[in-house]
């Protein structure tokens, strides 16, 4: 049995605090995550969505608390994270598709194919040996999902992917993360664009101010939020 | 002013006529100053990188030092690397005082802070972009900084130029080590101090010009470097 | 990628091609002379003769007599070629060097400005000269830098019963420098200057300098030339050396430096003892 593939779940967080500078951007957290559904954490700006995600994908450490993926320490390894602004070498989409592979340490034959695959289903096999950075944003973006979905992560993490995207682009963006969603990776995303929330969203985490104010479904986070700040945000009141 | 247009016209008629004393100045001085390259960034490179993505006590002050050398007096570095293969020194045994692979030592003493700098330079702002990306794909600093110094080629390819220029341009270290023996050790800029001592401006003027021509050759191929990259990377 | 790989090592392998393109390796020496020798153009009269013959290859480094017999001390050369001979017999008395042997002599003279400010010129006798340029403070530029000529300097001001320690002032000019420059600096202030008649002869700038004094016994320069102790330095190639010094006070060697000239001028004087 393999050993650090499976075990991510569950993503437990116990009173866990970010707090670099003295005051708290993430405050006594506590939460599991589960396999499953798509998950999007929303909240205002600067309510520590971004650092939150950080600190699920083990990029970031607690100043206080605990993260365990399934039920160990370490940071489990079947894990990828997209970003707002797709980061990506100076070389092909092809080569950069292969990079994750290349640092797990798959041959060469093999990644590249493995790569290819990833670039066919994103549907940008036609520009695999162009130079990336010269490409457009959506397509960029859709790369850094390629090479994330080549490492078959169980989870997925995305900060605001298609925040610096036209809407056509930002559509072609979501289709891809429902694909890969349905494959059995566990998808987090932020997002403050609340059209996006409602149409990917199957659980919502809201945050106001670093504290976790609802984790509940969708639905009834969208027709029925418990708490005022939620229902706030909901109507665009918050920022 | 004569000067200057016989200078001008004796320039033209040397590199004219191909004069072959001229030719084995210009080439040693090629060899020395690119094997020089060659070594500092065989050294300074994977310095730079290592500053630039590694996390340890004492390395801002290591930073601050390495930007101090790259002003290293020319001078000074000539002194004491002859100080060191002279053989009343510790180095003295191999016998290499005098010779054109002395210059090649002190010139990559001269430069190798100037590559690492730069390259640190570049490297941690390519970091500061990559880092978070790098680390969630599982990249350890390692293997991150292997990456970011092919990523940073281009930029790179000018810090070595960089340091090249500042090793053609030098006379205070090659002069000292080299001893400027005729068809041995003589390079373009000491024979310039050579003919400028014995009188002869216009042929050290002439000379100075070929040089001033290949520096300028340098920076504009730093200059093209960049753009095509910048066309065809992005 | 691949492109780029081949790119280097294409660059790598004509790197190594560059560097390796090695001095064979000839049989050489290193002669750690003056500038007054390298600079008047005699070595390179005599040494290609030498090494023709001889099928060794004469290395010069130019530096001053003092930086010259330093390098001797050192190991850094095989044979010292230099002018000033107490620094030469104290040399060889520490056990630095050994069989000096002398080689031949030229003469110094006095340069100086066109319109003769101190009212030296023509004169003969090189005491009396500085003892009016100590008199009437004109510019004066020495070398300053431990050379056999400017040890010959010091001997004269002293020969003119002078401490010049003591009588200069703003109008001496302390270079610290080879002939060549010291003589850039004497045309660019129209100073007097105690110069090598080799190293004046081939100078190209003189601007409005002319020789004023010459002639006077006291201005002869003797050259010798030692062989840096094997004993003291194990790795001195003690036969190529001895091979030039010989060549060099033979009557093969001695009439080649009587042959170097400019514009129909004798340079150098060979007066080696047979």
């Amino acid at each position: 049995m393999n050993n650090g593939r499976g075990s991510v779940f569950p993503l437990v967080l116990d009173q866990v605090c970010f707090s670099p500078k003295g005051f708290p951007i993430v405050d006594r957290v506590s939460l599991a995550i589960d396999a499953g559904v798509r998950t999007v954490i929303l909240g205002a700006n600067g309510a520590g969505k971004s650092v939150l995600m950080r600190l699920m994908h083990g990029l970031l450490l607690p100043t206080s608390g605990r993260i365990t993926w399934c039920g160990r320490d370490q940071r489990a390894e079947a894990q990828a994270m997209v970003f707002q602004r797709p980061v990506l070498l100076r070389t092909s989409a092809l080569r950069n598709v292969a990079y994750g592979l290349k640092l797990a340490g798959m041959p060469r034959a093999e990644r590249m194919k493995r790569a290819l695959d990833a670039l066919k289903r994103v549907g940008l096999s036609h520009l695999s040996q162009r130079p990336a950075r010269v490409l457009s944003s959506g397509e960029q973006q859709r790369l850094a999902l390629a090479r994330a979905w080549t490492l078959e992560p169980r989870i997925l993490f995305l900060d605001e992917p298609t925040a610096s995207l036209d809407p056509t682009a930002a559509r072609d963006v979501e289709e891809v993360i429902r694909e890969i969603g349905a494959t059995g990776c566990k998808i987090v995303m932020t997002t403050h664009n609340l059209g996006q929330a409602r149409r990917l969203a199957e659980e919502i985490i809201f945050l106001h101010r670093g504290r976790v104010m609802e984790y509940t479904p969708a639905n009834v986070f969208f027709h029925a939020p418990r708490s005022a700040e939620a229902d706030a945000f909901i109507k665009g009141e918050l920022p | 002013m004569e000067t200057f247009s016989d200078s001008l016209s004796t320039a033209f008629r040397l590199i004219w006529s191909a004069d072959p004393e001229l030719a084995d100045i210009v080439l040693l001085s090629l060899r020395v100053s690119l094997t020089a390259v060659f070594f500092a960034a065989f050294l300074g490179l994977p310095l730079g990188a290592a500053l630039a993505v590694g996390r340890f006590p004492g390395r801002q002050a290591i930073i601050v030092v390495l930007n101090g050398f790259m002003g290293l007096p020319p001078v000074v570095v000539g002194l004491l690397v002859y100080l060191l293969l002279s053989r009343a020194g510790p180095l003295g045994e191999h016998g290499l005082l005098f010779t054109p692979s002395a210059m090649v030592i002190a010139q990559t003493v001269l430069i190798t802070p100037i590559i690492a700098a730069l390259s640190r330079q570049t490297i941690e702002d390519a970091w500061r972009e990559y880092e978070e990306q790098l680390r969630s794909l599982g990249a350890s600093a390692g293997r991150a900084a292997l990456t970011l110094l092919w990523d940073t080629r281009f930029s790179l390819v000018i810090a070595l130029l960089a340091g090249f220029g500042r090793a053609a341009a030098e006379v205070g270290a090659v002069l000292i080590v080299g001893g400027n023996i005729a068809g041995v050790t003589r390079v373009m800029t000491t024979t310039i101090a050579l003919e400028t001592s014995k009188g002869d401006l216009a042929l050290a003027l002439a000379l100075g010009f070929i040089l001033v021509g290949l520096i300028v050759a340098v920076n504009a191929a730093a200059q093209l470097t960049r753009q095509w990259a910048l066309r065809h990377y992005g | 990628m691949n492109t780029t790989r081949r790119c280097l090592l294409a660059c790598l392998a004509g790197l190594t091609l560059i560097s390796s393109a090695a001095l064979a390796e000839d049989k050489f020496i290193v002669v750690a002379s003056t500038t007054s020798t390298e600079q008047s153009g005699l070595f390179g009269h005599i040494l290609p003769i030498f090494e023709k013959k001889s099928g060794i290859k004469v290395r010069v480094v130019a530096l001053g007599t003092g930086q010259a017999l330093d390098t001797g001390k050192r190991g850094d050369a095989d044979v010292l070629f230099v002018h000033d001979k107490a620094k030469e017999e104290q040399f060889v008395a520490d056990g630095f060097g050994v069989g000096r042997k002398e080689v031949m002599y030229n003469d110094f003279v006095l340069i100086g400005p066109k319109d003769d400010p101190a009212r030296v010129a023509g004169g003969k006798d090189i005491t009396a000269a500085l003892k009016k340029i100590a008199e009437a403070k004109p510019p004066f530029v020495s070398r300053g830098d431990k050379s056999g000529t400017h040890s010959a300097e010091l001997r004269l001001w002293k020969a003119a019963g002078l401490d010049i320690e003591q009588a200069k002032g703003a109008w001496y000019k302390d270079t610290g420098s080879g002939m060549g420059p010291a003589l850039n600096t004497a045309a660019s202030l129209n100073a007097y200057i105690l110069a090598d008649r080799g190293t004046w002869l081939s100078f190209k700038n003189r601007r409005d300098l002319v020789i004023v004094v010459e002639g006077d016994e006291r201005l002869f320069n003797q050259y010798g030339v030692i062989l840096v102790n094997p004993a003291k330095h194990t790795h001195v190639k003690k036969d190529l050396g001895q091979q030039f010094i010989d060549w060099v006070v033979s009557p093969e060697g001695q009439k080649a430096i009587a042959d170097y000239s400019i514009d129909g001028q004798q340079l150098f004087f060979p007066n080696a003892k047979r």
